[in-house]
Protein backbone atom coordinates (compact mmCIF):
# COMPACT_ATOMS: atom_id res chain seq x y z
CA UNK A 1 0.00 0.00 0.00
CA UNK A 2 1.71 3.37 -1.14
CA UNK A 3 0.33 6.13 0.77
CA UNK A 4 -0.11 9.74 -0.98
CA UNK A 5 -1.19 12.61 0.74
CA UNK A 6 -2.63 15.07 -1.32
CA UNK A 7 -2.24 18.39 0.34
CA UNK A 8 1.47 17.72 0.55
CA UNK A 9 2.08 16.20 -2.89
CA UNK A 10 -0.48 18.55 -5.12
CA UNK A 11 -2.82 17.23 -7.66
CA UNK A 12 -0.52 17.07 -10.81
CA UNK A 13 1.94 15.24 -8.72
CA UNK A 14 -0.53 12.95 -7.44
CA UNK A 15 -2.50 12.16 -10.35
CA UNK A 16 1.17 11.48 -12.16
CA UNK A 17 1.89 8.56 -9.99
CA UNK A 18 -1.29 6.97 -10.93
CA UNK A 19 -1.27 7.90 -14.03
CA UNK A 20 2.42 6.47 -14.46
CA UNK A 21 1.40 2.77 -13.39
CA UNK A 22 1.17 0.06 -16.39
CA UNK A 23 -0.44 -3.28 -16.80
CA UNK A 24 2.73 -4.86 -14.96
CA UNK A 25 2.63 -2.64 -12.03
CA UNK A 26 3.83 -4.30 -8.85
CA UNK A 27 2.64 -1.40 -6.69
CA UNK A 28 -1.43 -2.33 -7.01
CA UNK A 29 -2.69 -0.81 -3.69
CA UNK A 30 -2.77 3.29 -3.28
CA UNK A 31 -4.36 5.26 -0.84
CA UNK A 32 -4.68 8.98 -0.89
CA UNK A 33 -5.31 10.94 2.32
CA UNK A 34 -6.48 14.97 3.10
CA UNK A 35 -8.47 15.22 -0.69
CA UNK A 36 -10.37 18.24 1.55
CA UNK A 37 -12.79 17.91 -1.50
CA UNK A 38 -10.15 18.93 -4.27
CA UNK A 39 -10.86 18.23 -7.92
CA UNK A 40 -9.49 15.73 -10.79
CA UNK A 41 -8.14 12.89 -7.89
CA UNK A 42 -7.46 10.00 -9.30
CA UNK A 43 -8.50 10.69 -13.24
CA UNK A 44 -7.07 9.35 -16.10
CA UNK A 45 -5.64 6.19 -14.84
CA UNK A 46 -5.25 3.04 -16.89
CA UNK A 47 -3.68 0.34 -14.72
CA UNK A 48 -5.48 -2.83 -13.41
CA UNK A 49 -4.95 -0.65 -9.52
CA UNK A 50 -6.50 -0.20 -6.40
CA UNK A 51 -7.06 3.53 -5.22
CA UNK A 52 -8.87 4.38 -2.09
CA UNK A 53 -9.78 8.19 -1.57
CA UNK A 54 -10.29 8.69 2.51
CA UNK A 55 -12.74 11.72 2.22
CA UNK A 56 -14.65 13.19 -0.08
CA UNK A 57 -13.61 14.76 -3.29
CA UNK A 58 -14.24 17.96 -5.46
CA UNK A 59 -15.37 17.65 -9.44
CA UNK A 60 -14.73 14.86 -12.31
CA UNK A 61 -13.05 12.32 -9.29
CA UNK A 62 -11.78 9.06 -11.57
CA UNK A 63 -12.98 10.45 -14.99
CA UNK A 64 -11.78 8.69 -17.62
CA UNK A 65 -10.61 5.79 -15.72
CA UNK A 66 -9.51 2.83 -17.34
CA UNK A 67 -9.45 -0.72 -15.25
CA UNK A 68 -8.89 0.72 -12.22
CA UNK A 69 -10.63 0.52 -9.34
CA UNK A 70 -11.54 3.57 -7.55
CA UNK A 71 -13.07 3.87 -4.12
CA UNK A 72 -13.89 6.78 -2.36
CA UNK A 73 -14.68 6.77 1.28
CA UNK A 74 -16.54 9.95 1.44
CA UNK A 75 -18.99 12.00 -1.12
CA UNK A 76 -18.22 12.88 -4.60
CA UNK A 77 -18.69 16.29 -6.22
CA UNK A 78 -20.07 16.67 -9.90
CA UNK A 79 -18.90 14.14 -12.77
CA UNK A 80 -17.56 11.62 -10.69
CA UNK A 81 -16.72 8.87 -13.56
CA UNK A 82 -16.80 10.88 -16.04
CA UNK A 83 -16.48 9.50 -19.06
CA UNK A 84 -15.10 5.90 -17.57
CA UNK A 85 -13.98 3.66 -19.99
CA UNK A 86 -13.21 0.15 -17.94
CA UNK A 87 -12.95 -0.57 -14.05
CA UNK A 88 -14.96 0.68 -11.19
CA UNK A 89 -15.28 3.55 -9.20
CA UNK A 90 -17.20 3.50 -5.88
CA UNK A 91 -18.60 5.97 -3.75
CA UNK A 92 -19.71 5.36 0.08
CA UNK A 93 -21.54 8.64 0.32
CA UNK A 94 -23.14 10.34 -2.37
CA UNK A 95 -22.58 11.94 -5.80
CA UNK A 96 -23.03 15.23 -7.17
CA UNK A 97 -24.63 16.04 -10.42
CA UNK A 98 -23.85 13.79 -13.79
CA UNK A 99 -22.07 11.11 -12.14
CA UNK A 100 -21.11 8.98 -14.86
CA UNK A 101 -21.43 11.10 -17.67
CA UNK A 102 -21.09 9.97 -21.35
CA UNK A 103 -19.31 6.74 -19.87
CA UNK A 104 -18.21 4.10 -22.01
CA UNK A 105 -17.71 1.32 -19.30
CA UNK A 106 -16.40 -0.24 -16.49
CA UNK A 107 -18.94 -0.02 -13.12
CA UNK A 108 -20.27 3.23 -11.20
CA UNK A 109 -21.56 2.20 -7.66
CA UNK A 110 -22.95 4.92 -5.58
CA UNK A 111 -24.15 3.66 -2.25
CA UNK A 112 -25.93 6.85 -1.35
CA UNK A 113 -27.86 8.90 -3.66
CA UNK A 114 -26.83 10.57 -6.79
CA UNK A 115 -28.14 14.20 -7.82
CA UNK A 116 -29.10 15.76 -11.15
CA UNK A 117 -28.51 13.92 -14.35
CA UNK A 118 -27.11 10.95 -13.27
CA UNK A 119 -25.60 8.43 -16.08
CA UNK A 120 -26.21 11.63 -19.34
CA UNK A 121 -25.54 10.56 -22.59
CA UNK A 122 -24.07 7.31 -20.56
CA UNK A 123 -22.41 4.94 -23.43
CA UNK A 124 -21.97 1.68 -21.97
CA UNK A 125 -21.27 2.28 -18.25
CA UNK A 126 -23.02 0.28 -16.14
CA UNK A 127 -24.46 2.53 -12.96
CA UNK A 128 -26.10 1.29 -9.81
CA UNK A 129 -27.18 3.70 -7.12
CA UNK A 130 -28.31 2.75 -3.73
CA UNK A 131 -30.14 5.46 -2.95
CA UNK A 132 -32.11 8.00 -5.14
CA UNK A 133 -31.47 9.92 -8.21
CA UNK A 134 -32.47 13.41 -9.78
CA UNK A 135 -33.95 15.12 -12.60
CA UNK A 136 -32.91 14.55 -16.25
CA UNK A 137 -31.12 11.55 -15.42
CA UNK A 138 -30.27 8.76 -17.93
CA UNK A 139 -30.56 12.20 -20.28
CA UNK A 140 -30.06 10.73 -24.23
CA UNK A 141 -28.55 7.88 -22.58
CA UNK A 142 -26.94 5.69 -25.58
CA UNK A 143 -26.25 2.20 -23.92
CA UNK A 144 -25.42 0.30 -20.97
CA UNK A 145 -27.66 0.09 -17.70
CA UNK A 146 -28.67 2.43 -14.65
CA UNK A 147 -29.91 0.75 -11.89
CA UNK A 148 -31.92 2.86 -9.18
CA UNK A 149 -32.37 1.18 -6.10
CA UNK A 150 -34.50 3.90 -4.80
CA UNK A 151 -36.79 6.70 -6.41
CA UNK A 152 -35.76 8.97 -9.67
CA UNK A 153 -36.37 12.13 -10.29
CA UNK A 154 -38.22 14.29 -12.66
CA UNK A 155 -38.06 13.38 -16.92
CA UNK A 156 -36.11 10.18 -16.06
CA UNK A 157 -34.54 9.07 -19.40
CA UNK A 158 -35.46 12.09 -22.00
CA UNK A 159 -34.54 11.05 -25.52
CA UNK A 160 -32.92 8.56 -24.49
CA UNK A 161 -31.15 5.58 -27.36
CA UNK A 162 -30.57 2.30 -26.16
CA UNK A 163 -29.48 2.36 -22.70
CA UNK A 164 -31.58 0.01 -19.65
CA UNK A 165 -32.83 1.65 -16.30
CA UNK A 166 -34.21 -0.16 -13.83
CA UNK A 167 -35.94 1.61 -10.99
CA UNK A 168 -37.19 -0.36 -7.66
CA UNK A 169 -39.23 2.87 -6.13
CA UNK A 170 -41.44 5.34 -7.79
CA UNK A 171 -40.16 7.51 -10.45
CA UNK A 172 -41.53 10.93 -10.47
CA UNK A 173 -41.80 11.27 -14.22
CA UNK A 174 -41.00 9.99 -17.46
CA UNK A 175 -38.78 12.06 -19.94
CA UNK A 176 -40.04 12.64 -23.83
CA UNK A 177 -40.05 8.97 -25.35
CA UNK A 178 -39.24 6.95 -22.25
CA UNK A 179 -41.46 4.26 -21.41
CA UNK A 180 -41.58 1.35 -19.11
CA UNK A 181 -41.04 -1.64 -20.88
CA UNK A 182 -41.39 -5.44 -20.10
CA UNK A 183 -38.78 -7.21 -17.82
CA UNK A 184 -38.34 -9.97 -19.27
CA UNK A 185 -35.67 -12.95 -18.31
CA UNK A 186 -32.26 -11.70 -19.78
CA UNK A 187 -33.13 -8.07 -18.13
CA UNK A 188 -33.42 -10.34 -14.56
CA UNK A 189 -30.46 -11.88 -15.08
CA UNK A 190 -28.32 -8.72 -16.27
CA UNK A 191 -30.06 -6.75 -12.85
CA UNK A 192 -29.28 -9.57 -10.63
CA UNK A 193 -25.47 -10.05 -11.70
CA UNK A 194 -25.30 -5.51 -11.83
CA UNK A 195 -26.58 -5.94 -8.03
CA UNK A 196 -24.04 -8.54 -6.93
CA UNK A 197 -21.30 -6.61 -8.14
CA UNK A 198 -22.47 -3.73 -6.36
CA UNK A 199 -23.18 -4.97 -3.06
CA UNK A 200 -26.85 -4.48 -2.91
CA UNK A 201 -29.07 -7.38 -1.51
CA UNK A 202 -32.16 -5.98 -3.38
CA UNK A 203 -34.32 -8.43 -5.67
CA UNK A 204 -34.68 -8.12 -9.52
CA UNK A 205 -38.10 -9.11 -9.09
CA UNK A 206 -38.65 -5.79 -7.41
CA UNK A 207 -37.42 -3.55 -10.70
CA UNK A 208 -39.40 -2.09 -13.13
CA UNK A 209 -37.49 -1.28 -16.59
CA UNK A 210 -37.34 1.56 -18.56
CA UNK A 211 -36.56 2.14 -22.20
CA UNK A 212 -36.71 4.26 -25.33
CA UNK A 213 -40.28 4.24 -26.96
CA UNK A 214 -37.94 4.84 -30.14
CA UNK A 215 -40.73 7.28 -31.53
CA UNK A 216 -38.65 10.14 -31.62
CA UNK A 217 -37.52 12.14 -34.92
CA UNK A 218 -34.40 10.30 -34.85
CA UNK A 219 -36.19 7.02 -34.98
CA UNK A 220 -39.11 8.18 -36.96
CA UNK A 221 -38.27 10.77 -39.24
CA UNK A 222 -42.29 11.89 -39.79
CA UNK A 223 -42.04 12.89 -35.87
CA UNK A 224 -39.57 16.07 -36.96
CA UNK A 225 -40.92 19.25 -36.06
CA UNK B 1 -19.63 30.57 -12.08
CA UNK B 2 -18.89 32.56 -8.60
CA UNK B 3 -18.73 31.02 -5.63
CA UNK B 4 -21.10 31.49 -2.82
CA UNK B 5 -20.32 30.93 1.02
CA UNK B 6 -22.52 31.35 3.95
CA UNK B 7 -22.63 30.25 7.59
CA UNK B 8 -25.15 30.47 10.23
CA UNK B 9 -24.25 29.61 13.73
CA UNK B 10 -26.44 28.19 16.10
CA UNK B 11 -24.13 28.28 18.72
CA UNK B 12 -22.87 31.47 20.29
CA UNK B 13 -19.23 30.46 21.60
CA UNK B 14 -18.38 30.24 17.50
CA UNK B 15 -19.61 34.35 16.93
CA UNK B 16 -16.19 35.55 17.95
CA UNK B 17 -14.58 33.00 14.81
CA UNK B 18 -17.68 33.83 12.24
CA UNK B 19 -15.31 36.70 10.41
CA UNK B 20 -12.40 34.25 10.80
CA UNK B 21 -14.17 30.73 9.42
CA UNK B 22 -16.04 32.91 6.40
CA UNK B 23 -12.87 34.31 5.07
CA UNK B 24 -11.29 31.19 4.63
CA UNK B 25 -14.66 29.56 3.00
CA UNK B 26 -14.15 32.47 0.70
CA UNK B 27 -11.10 32.48 0.11
CA UNK B 28 -11.35 28.50 -0.68
CA UNK B 29 -13.62 29.54 -3.45
CA UNK B 30 -11.44 31.72 -4.95
CA UNK B 31 -11.44 30.21 -8.91
CA UNK B 32 -14.49 30.01 -9.11
CA UNK B 33 -15.11 33.56 -9.74
CA UNK B 34 -11.75 35.78 -9.29
CA UNK B 35 -13.28 39.43 -10.39
CA UNK B 36 -14.32 40.73 -7.38
CA UNK B 37 -15.47 39.97 -3.85
CA UNK B 38 -17.85 40.93 -0.77
CA UNK B 39 -19.02 39.45 2.62
CA UNK B 40 -21.93 40.70 4.85
CA UNK B 41 -21.60 40.00 8.14
CA UNK B 42 -24.56 40.05 10.95
CA UNK B 43 -23.73 41.59 14.11
CA UNK B 44 -26.22 43.40 16.20
CA UNK B 45 -24.00 44.87 18.91
CA UNK B 46 -26.02 47.94 19.76
CA UNK B 47 -29.58 48.06 20.90
CA UNK B 48 -31.78 50.61 19.12
CA UNK B 49 -28.41 51.58 16.63
CA UNK B 50 -28.42 51.41 12.90
CA UNK B 51 -25.63 51.14 10.66
CA UNK B 52 -24.77 52.22 7.30
CA UNK B 53 -22.08 50.98 5.20
CA UNK B 54 -20.84 52.96 2.42
CA UNK B 55 -17.77 53.38 0.20
CA UNK B 56 -15.67 55.50 -1.48
CA UNK B 57 -12.52 55.40 -4.36
CA UNK B 58 -11.06 57.95 -1.69
CA UNK B 59 -11.64 57.62 1.57
CA UNK B 60 -9.08 60.02 3.27
CA UNK B 61 -10.95 62.56 1.51
CA UNK B 62 -14.41 61.29 0.57
CA UNK B 63 -14.76 60.14 4.17
CA UNK B 64 -13.55 63.57 5.82
CA UNK B 65 -16.16 64.87 8.03
CA UNK B 66 -18.83 62.45 6.36
CA UNK B 67 -19.93 61.53 10.32
CA UNK B 68 -20.69 65.13 11.00
CA UNK B 69 -21.78 66.18 7.80
CA UNK B 70 -24.65 63.53 7.99
CA UNK B 71 -25.04 64.28 11.73
CA UNK B 72 -26.31 67.64 10.56
CA UNK B 73 -28.00 66.80 8.19
CA UNK B 74 -30.17 64.35 9.97
CA UNK B 75 -29.81 66.38 13.58
CA UNK B 76 -28.14 63.37 15.55
CA UNK B 77 -24.76 62.20 16.51
CA UNK B 78 -23.17 60.20 13.61
CA UNK B 79 -20.61 57.50 14.56
CA UNK B 80 -18.18 56.29 11.96
CA UNK B 81 -15.86 53.49 11.38
CA UNK B 82 -13.43 53.50 8.29
CA UNK B 83 -11.76 50.07 7.38
CA UNK B 84 -10.13 50.57 4.29
CA UNK B 85 -12.53 52.09 1.29
CA UNK B 86 -15.61 51.72 3.32
CA UNK B 87 -17.12 53.21 6.43
CA UNK B 88 -19.77 52.16 8.85
CA UNK B 89 -21.84 55.22 10.07
CA UNK B 90 -23.77 54.14 13.03
CA UNK B 91 -26.64 56.21 14.01
CA UNK B 92 -30.00 55.77 15.82
CA UNK B 93 -32.62 53.15 14.42
CA UNK B 94 -35.14 56.05 13.94
CA UNK B 95 -33.07 58.05 11.63
CA UNK B 96 -31.93 55.45 9.20
CA UNK B 97 -34.51 56.09 6.64
CA UNK B 98 -33.69 59.96 6.76
CA UNK B 99 -29.94 59.46 6.77
CA UNK B 100 -30.40 57.30 3.70
CA UNK B 101 -32.16 59.78 1.69
CA UNK B 102 -29.62 62.63 2.95
CA UNK B 103 -26.89 60.48 2.12
CA UNK B 104 -27.70 59.96 -1.10
CA UNK B 105 -28.12 64.14 -1.73
CA UNK B 106 -24.79 64.54 0.32
CA UNK B 107 -22.14 64.14 -2.03
CA UNK B 108 -22.17 61.14 -5.13
CA UNK B 109 -18.88 59.89 -4.39
CA UNK B 110 -20.36 57.97 -1.66
CA UNK B 111 -22.03 55.19 -2.61
CA UNK B 112 -23.67 52.80 -0.01
CA UNK B 113 -23.13 49.54 0.49
CA UNK B 114 -25.85 48.11 2.80
CA UNK B 115 -28.06 49.53 5.77
CA UNK B 116 -29.94 47.41 8.48
CA UNK B 117 -29.83 47.08 11.98
CA UNK B 118 -27.39 44.54 12.35
CA UNK B 119 -25.81 43.90 8.59
CA UNK B 120 -22.25 45.46 7.47
CA UNK B 121 -20.97 44.78 3.77
CA UNK B 122 -17.89 44.75 2.28
CA UNK B 123 -17.20 44.77 -1.26
CA UNK B 124 -14.47 45.65 -3.85
CA UNK B 125 -12.90 44.66 -6.74
CA UNK B 126 -10.25 42.11 -6.53
CA UNK B 127 -9.31 38.55 -5.06
CA UNK B 128 -11.55 37.46 -1.90
CA UNK B 129 -7.61 36.87 -0.31
CA UNK B 130 -6.91 40.64 -0.96
CA UNK B 131 -10.51 41.68 -0.48
CA UNK B 132 -11.09 39.90 3.44
CA UNK B 133 -7.50 41.15 4.07
CA UNK B 134 -7.80 44.92 3.36
CA UNK B 135 -11.38 44.92 5.58
CA UNK B 136 -9.63 42.43 8.45
CA UNK B 137 -12.91 40.60 7.68
CA UNK B 138 -11.21 37.74 9.55
CA UNK B 139 -11.43 39.48 12.85
CA UNK B 140 -15.56 40.64 12.73
CA UNK B 141 -17.68 38.86 15.35
CA UNK B 142 -21.31 38.10 14.27
CA UNK B 143 -24.18 35.53 13.99
CA UNK B 144 -24.73 35.21 10.70
CA UNK B 145 -22.80 35.91 7.19
CA UNK B 146 -22.86 35.39 3.76
CA UNK B 147 -19.64 35.72 1.17
CA UNK B 148 -19.42 35.75 -2.61
CA UNK B 149 -16.65 35.79 -5.19
CA UNK B 150 -17.62 36.95 -8.21
CA UNK B 151 -17.13 35.94 -12.14
CA UNK B 152 -19.48 38.71 -13.70
CA UNK B 153 -21.74 37.86 -16.89
CA UNK B 154 -24.64 40.09 -16.45
CA UNK B 155 -23.07 43.61 -16.06
CA UNK B 156 -19.51 44.90 -14.96
CA UNK B 157 -16.86 44.11 -12.92
CA UNK B 158 -17.09 47.43 -10.17
CA UNK B 159 -18.08 47.71 -6.83
CA UNK B 160 -21.23 48.18 -7.12
CA UNK B 161 -21.54 45.31 -9.44
CA UNK B 162 -20.19 43.00 -6.47
CA UNK B 163 -22.16 41.04 -4.17
CA UNK B 164 -23.95 40.74 -1.36
CA UNK B 165 -26.92 43.17 -2.95
CA UNK B 166 -28.85 45.27 0.00
CA UNK B 167 -32.21 46.49 -1.28
CA UNK B 168 -33.61 47.10 2.28
CA UNK B 169 -32.71 47.34 5.92
CA UNK B 170 -30.93 43.89 6.89
CA UNK B 171 -31.64 42.04 3.62
CA UNK B 172 -29.30 41.23 1.52
CA UNK B 173 -28.78 38.62 -1.39
CA UNK B 174 -25.75 36.84 -3.67
CA UNK B 175 -26.15 34.82 -6.58
CA UNK B 176 -24.36 32.43 -8.96
CA UNK B 177 -25.92 32.35 -12.20
CA UNK B 178 -27.66 34.24 -14.51
CA UNK B 179 -31.08 35.99 -15.10
CA UNK B 180 -32.55 36.12 -18.34
CA UNK B 181 -35.46 38.45 -17.52
CA UNK B 182 -33.75 41.09 -15.21
CA UNK B 183 -34.66 43.88 -17.71
CA UNK B 184 -38.40 43.65 -17.74
CA UNK B 185 -38.78 42.76 -14.30
CA UNK B 186 -36.20 45.61 -13.19
CA UNK B 187 -38.56 48.30 -14.99
CA UNK B 188 -41.52 46.49 -13.61
CA UNK B 189 -39.90 46.90 -9.82
CA UNK B 190 -38.84 50.66 -10.31
CA UNK B 191 -42.54 50.80 -11.35
CA UNK B 192 -43.40 49.99 -8.10
CA UNK B 193 -41.28 52.22 -6.22
CA UNK B 194 -38.71 49.60 -5.66
CA UNK B 195 -35.31 51.52 -5.92
CA UNK B 196 -32.12 49.75 -8.26
CA UNK B 197 -29.08 51.13 -8.27
CA UNK B 198 -26.90 49.18 -11.41
CA UNK B 199 -27.96 47.09 -14.31
CA UNK B 200 -26.85 43.95 -12.29
CA UNK B 201 -29.05 41.13 -12.77
CA UNK B 202 -28.99 39.78 -9.01
CA UNK B 203 -29.56 43.15 -7.94
CA UNK B 204 -33.16 42.59 -9.33
CA UNK B 205 -33.43 39.62 -7.90
CA UNK B 206 -32.73 41.15 -4.55
CA UNK B 207 -35.43 43.92 -4.84
CA UNK B 208 -37.98 41.50 -6.24
CA UNK B 209 -37.42 40.15 -2.49
CA UNK B 210 -37.47 43.22 -1.01
CA UNK B 211 -40.70 44.16 -3.07
CA UNK B 212 -42.60 40.56 -1.99
CA UNK B 213 -41.43 41.39 1.78
CA UNK B 214 -43.13 44.73 1.29
CA UNK B 215 -46.18 43.47 0.22
CA UNK B 216 -46.62 41.43 2.79
CA UNK B 217 -44.64 37.93 1.89
CA UNK B 218 -42.99 35.75 4.55
CA UNK B 219 -39.32 35.54 3.36
CA UNK B 220 -39.99 31.69 2.18
CA UNK B 221 -43.18 32.82 0.20
CA UNK B 222 -41.03 35.39 -1.51
CA UNK B 223 -38.33 32.76 -2.31
CA UNK B 224 -41.02 30.67 -3.35
CA UNK B 225 -42.72 33.27 -5.42
CA UNK B 226 -38.90 34.09 -6.90
CA UNK B 227 -39.06 30.21 -8.89
CA UNK B 228 -42.07 31.47 -10.95
CA UNK B 229 -41.29 35.36 -11.42
CA UNK B 230 -37.58 34.70 -11.97
CA UNK B 231 -35.47 33.40 -15.09
CA UNK B 232 -32.70 32.07 -15.89
CA UNK B 233 -30.36 30.04 -13.50
CA UNK B 234 -29.61 30.92 -10.11
CA UNK B 235 -28.80 29.54 -6.65
CA UNK B 236 -29.56 32.23 -4.29
CA UNK B 237 -28.59 32.54 -0.66
CA UNK B 238 -29.73 35.20 1.14
CA UNK B 239 -29.69 36.62 5.01
CA UNK B 240 -32.26 38.66 6.62
CA UNK B 241 -31.56 40.40 10.58
CA UNK B 242 -32.03 36.70 12.51
CA UNK B 243 -32.24 34.95 8.99
CA UNK B 244 -30.48 32.66 6.32
CA UNK B 245 -32.14 30.74 3.36
CA UNK B 246 -30.92 29.15 0.47
CA UNK B 247 -32.57 28.13 -2.96
CA UNK B 248 -32.24 26.97 -6.21
CA UNK B 249 -33.68 27.07 -9.60
CA UNK B 250 -35.64 23.85 -11.13
CA UNK B 251 -32.56 22.92 -13.33
CA UNK B 252 -30.05 23.65 -10.29
CA UNK B 253 -27.00 23.46 -12.22
CA UNK B 254 -25.30 25.79 -10.02
CA UNK B 255 -23.59 23.69 -7.46
CA UNK B 256 -24.59 23.89 -3.62
CA UNK B 257 -23.37 22.16 -0.75
CA UNK B 258 -24.76 22.26 2.57
CA UNK B 259 -23.92 20.87 6.23
CA UNK B 260 -25.39 21.35 9.28
CA UNK B 261 -24.31 20.52 12.80
CA UNK B 262 -25.94 21.60 16.93
CA UNK B 263 -23.45 24.53 15.87
CA UNK B 264 -23.80 25.89 12.81
CA UNK B 265 -25.62 25.67 9.40
CA UNK B 266 -22.99 26.30 6.03
CA UNK B 267 -23.64 26.50 2.97
CA UNK B 268 -20.90 26.40 -0.17
CA UNK B 269 -20.67 26.29 -3.93
CA UNK B 270 -18.49 22.96 -3.33
CA UNK B 271 -17.37 21.12 -0.22
CA UNK B 272 -13.95 22.51 -0.91
CA UNK B 273 -15.75 25.60 1.06
CA UNK B 274 -16.39 23.20 3.76
CA UNK B 275 -13.29 21.46 4.85
CA UNK B 276 -11.85 23.06 7.56
CA UNK B 277 -15.26 24.01 9.63
CA UNK B 278 -15.47 22.29 13.27
CA UNK B 279 -16.42 19.42 13.35
CA UNK B 280 -17.41 19.01 9.50
CA UNK B 281 -17.02 14.78 9.45
CA UNK B 282 -19.91 14.68 11.65
CA UNK B 283 -22.13 16.98 10.08
CA UNK B 284 -25.12 16.17 7.99
CA UNK B 285 -23.80 16.95 4.82
CA UNK B 286 -26.33 17.28 1.42
CA UNK B 287 -26.74 18.68 -1.92
CA UNK B 288 -29.95 21.65 -1.21
CA UNK B 289 -33.02 20.01 -3.95
CA UNK B 290 -34.03 21.94 -6.63
CA UNK B 291 -36.97 24.79 -6.70
CA UNK B 292 -37.08 23.97 -2.69
CA UNK B 293 -36.79 26.92 -0.08
CA UNK B 294 -34.56 26.14 3.10
CA UNK B 295 -34.68 28.55 6.09
CA UNK B 296 -33.10 28.70 9.13
CA UNK B 297 -34.30 31.71 12.12
CA UNK B 298 -32.61 32.84 15.04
Amino acid sequence: MEKLDLQALGLRALNEKLQNQTDETNQKDWEIINPRGSHAIAVGVDAPINVTVRGSTGYYCGGMNKQAHIHVDGSAGPGVAENMMSGTVTIDGDASQYAGATGHGGTLVIKGNAASRCGISMKGIDIVVHGNIGHMSAFMAQSGNLVVCGDAGDALGDSIYEARLFVRGAVKSLGADCIEKEMRPEHLDILRDLLEKAGCDAKPEEFKRYGSARQLYNFKIDNAY
Amino acid sequence: MCGIVGLFLKDKSLEADLGRMLSEMLVTMTDRGPDSAGIAVYNAHQAGQAKITVQADNPQVDFDGLDKKLGVAIGTSVKMDIRDTHAVLTMPQASLDTAMAELRQLDPVIRIMGRGESIEIYKEVGLPETVVSRFDIAKMSGTHGIGHTRMATESAVTTMGAHPFNTDSDQCLVHNGSLSNHNSLRRKLRRENIRIETENDTEVAAAYLTWKLQNGSSLGEALESSLNDLDGFFTFVVGTKDGFGVVRDPIACKPAVMAETDSYVAFGSEYRALVNLPNIEQARVWEPEPATVYFWNH
